[in-house]
């Protein structure tokens, strides 16, 4: 079932550590925040009406919000963007382009500690 | 590589090529990989071969553009599947109903023309999401509201073509356009009502222009590719208060509906609300469901009027001046003492413009024209998407009755429950009638899914036979509701075939869209 295979690599991505750590460069982590705020916040955010949020806490993913997250690989960010994941639908390129992926992948790693 | 139906592979290549010159070679999509990302991802076909893929997809940015993809599409009879921001999740999505058809994603057209707060309007392109013109409102600090749906992804141009609905009293999306640019499927471009006169200062301030008004045409349709579009929106107002009436037996819903009819006809409730039976909200009780089985409405009013809590409800919302609200609400609770044993809550009260803190305690902010996507809670934290099946019903406490009987046993064959009560709101998006919007979970269970819509279907028929049509649904059942819509051997499908022919007759636009097929594919009717 491709929800439950993405939701396996998903707690894999999560658990396993990265074996190359370049911390991203602000530039690039800037423009990641803005496309999160954008794209992801209004289901990821904090406060209440979060589905996404919601979801992840219910299903015991700590911090549940994926900004305050420092185990986020990019492998798995781009996977969940462009494959969907429960309610979560997939992304077409005309919304989240590769470039503007990779700075959310940026965003969403900068507080990752080098393994 | 897939290919459309009926459509050589050196056809498809030559216009695949020709498409890259005319938009850029970026932004016509034809890996796998990346035609994939237009799949439904709430598709009731997860794993099934009749699942409709698409070959590729376009996304030009601007009318020029969209003209030139059609001329290319018309010569070589491509079929093309036009989508807005394509977040049209539980109808669809951004999937085609004819699999192989190339899908035209208008994503990347998502200006904002105009937004004009002294006469309250705006002009928009059609991959301009709620989100975008909140923000665009919001930045400028403009005191307008806009009127998003549930969703707050979707696009203004796509909802309304769909004939979505709101919360506020602008919440019929279709209902409050004014104006309309649509490529014809030669490439011609036509505006309509008072944007067919050539420097026209009154496009999105009168919607009729002279002569026929076409419009209609353009929503759930296939017979042209809209690229701007206009809407009324709503001066921001001073005040909200809602105040909900609560009646305490089943047979008061007769009353409760009658008079509720009267206050939204009458213009004193303009905006969105439900009817509910507090009962359906309870925790489970065993001695309920024994009641509801039995079917004794004598009964369960007594358990109603022991556990105080109502039988039935409805919560009415008032925008305006805040000295008129209260008036408002104060007449409807005049109108409604005629019930016996009526009580009246006084609900949520507020001034505008809301302040960050206010807006962040607002779980559900959608009906103070602020988009959200909230509304994704619905199927729970592991919910795989869901589909909507949305008959309307008329705006009588009888056929509220009726529709819940029905419901009640389509819960009982999708094992949800035993009875729901009144679990299925009621809901009053548009004006003169209810409709009911009710939630169909999608797995990725092919048997369940098939199950469902065996279900789906019946559901169709069964309302057909008691005079209820939906008013919108995912792809997958547009011909079965189509169908259901047979007045006089099918006159009215005939009427849109017939113009389906005269403007598209390459039938390149999206297929099968609500039943309109062009020509070369339009199945013999029995």
């Amino acid at each position: 079932m491709r929800s439950a295979r993405a939701a396996l690599l998903f707690l894999c991505s999560l658990t396993i550590a990265t074996t190359a750590f370049a911390a991203p460069d602000d530039s690039q982590v800037e423009r990641g925040h803005k496309v999160y705020d954008k794209w992801c916040f209004p289901c990821h955010g904090t406060g209440s009406g979060k589905p996404g949020t919601a979801s992840l806490a219910a299903r015991g993913q700590k911090p549940a919000v994926l900004e305050e997250r420092t185990d986020l690989t990019a492998p798995a960010i781009k996977r969940f963007v462009r494959h969907g994941v429960l309610f979560m639908p997939m992304f077409r390129k005309t919304e989240i382009s590769d470039a503007e992926l990779d700075a959310v992948c940026a965003y969403l790693t900068r507080n990752n500690k080098p393994q | 590589m897939r290919l459309p139906p009926g459509v050589s592979s050196r056809d498809f290549s030559d216009a695949l090529k020709q498409f890259e010159a005319a938009i850029g070679k970026d932004w016509v999509f034809t890996s796998d990989e990346d035609v994939d990302l237009y799949r439904d991802s709430y598709s009731p076909f997860w794993h099934e071969e009749e699942e409709p893929i698409p070959s590729a997809a376009v996304a030009p940015d601007g009318v020029e553009q969209v003209q030139k993809i059609a001329r290319i599409a018309s010569a070589y009879k491509i079929p093309l599947w036009t989508i807005s921001t394509g977040k049209n999740l539980g109808y669809g999505g951004s999937a085609p109903l004819l699999g192989g058809s190339v899908v035209l994603d208008l994503k990347r057209m998502d200006r904002v023309l105009e937004v004009n707060d002294k006469n309250h309007y705006a002009l928009v392109e059609p991959g301009v999401s709620y989100f975008d013109l909140y923000k665009y409102v919001h930045d400028r600090g403009l005191k307008v509201w806009i009127d998003p749906p549930d969703p707050g992804w979707g696009s203004l141009v796509g909802n309304a073509l769909e004939r979505g609905g709101g919360y506020t009293p602008m919440r019929d999306h279709f209902d409050c356009h004014c104006g309309m640019e649509v490529v014809l499927a030669n490439g011609e471009v036509v505006r309509t009502g008072m944007g067919a006169l050539p420097n026209s200062k009154t496009w999105q301030q009168y919607k009729y222009g002279f002569g026929p008004y076409v419009d209609g045409i353009f929503s759930q349709s296939n017979l042209g590719i809209v690229t701007k579009m206009g809407f009324w929106l709503f001066p921001e107002p001073e005040a909200y208060i809602a105040g909900n009436v609560v009646v305490s037996k089943h047979d008061d819903l007769f009353a409760l509906v009658e008079i509720f009819a009267n206050l939204i006809n009458s213009g004193v409730v303009q905006a969105t609300t439900n009817v509910v039976s507090p009962l359906a909200y309870g925790p489970p009780d065993p001695e309920l469901a024994a009641l509801r089985a039995s079917g004794s409405t004598k009964d369960l009013d007594e358990y109603a009027a022991r556990k105080n809590v109502g039988y039935w409800s409805v919560n009415l919302p008032f925008y305006g001046p805040a000295d008129v609200v209260a008036a408002q609400w104060e007449y409807a609770k005049r109108k409604f003492s005629v019930i016996p044993g009526v009580r009246f809550e006084d609900r949520a009260s507020y001034r505008f413009p809301f302040d960050a803190d206010q807006l962040a305690k607002i779980v559900n902010p959608v009906p103070f024209g602020v988009p959200s996507l909230q509304t994704f809670s619905i199927g729970g934290p592991r919910s795989q998407g869901h589909m909507w099946f949305s008959p309307i019903i008329p705006m009588t406490g009888e056929a509220v009755l009726e529709a819940q009987k029905v419901f009640d046993q389509v819960a009982r064959n999708l094992g949800l429950s035993t009875g729901s009560v009144g679990g299925f709101p009621i809901w009053s998006f548009f004006a003169r009638a209810f409709v009911i919007i009710y939630f169909f979970p999608i797995e990725h269970d092919v048997e369940k899914n098939r199950r469902n819509r065996e279900i789906f279907r019946r559901l169709v028929k069964s309302s057909a036979e008691h005079g209820w049509g939906e008013y919108r649904t995912h792809t997958a059942f547009m011909g079965d509701i189509m169908d259901a819509y047979s007045f006089n051997e099918h006159a009215l499908l005939r009427l849109h075939e017939t113009m389906k022919d005269a403007l598209d007759p390459n039938g390149i636009l999206s297929p099968g869209k609500n039943g309109i097929w062009p020509k070369g594919m339009r199945k013999a009717r029995a």
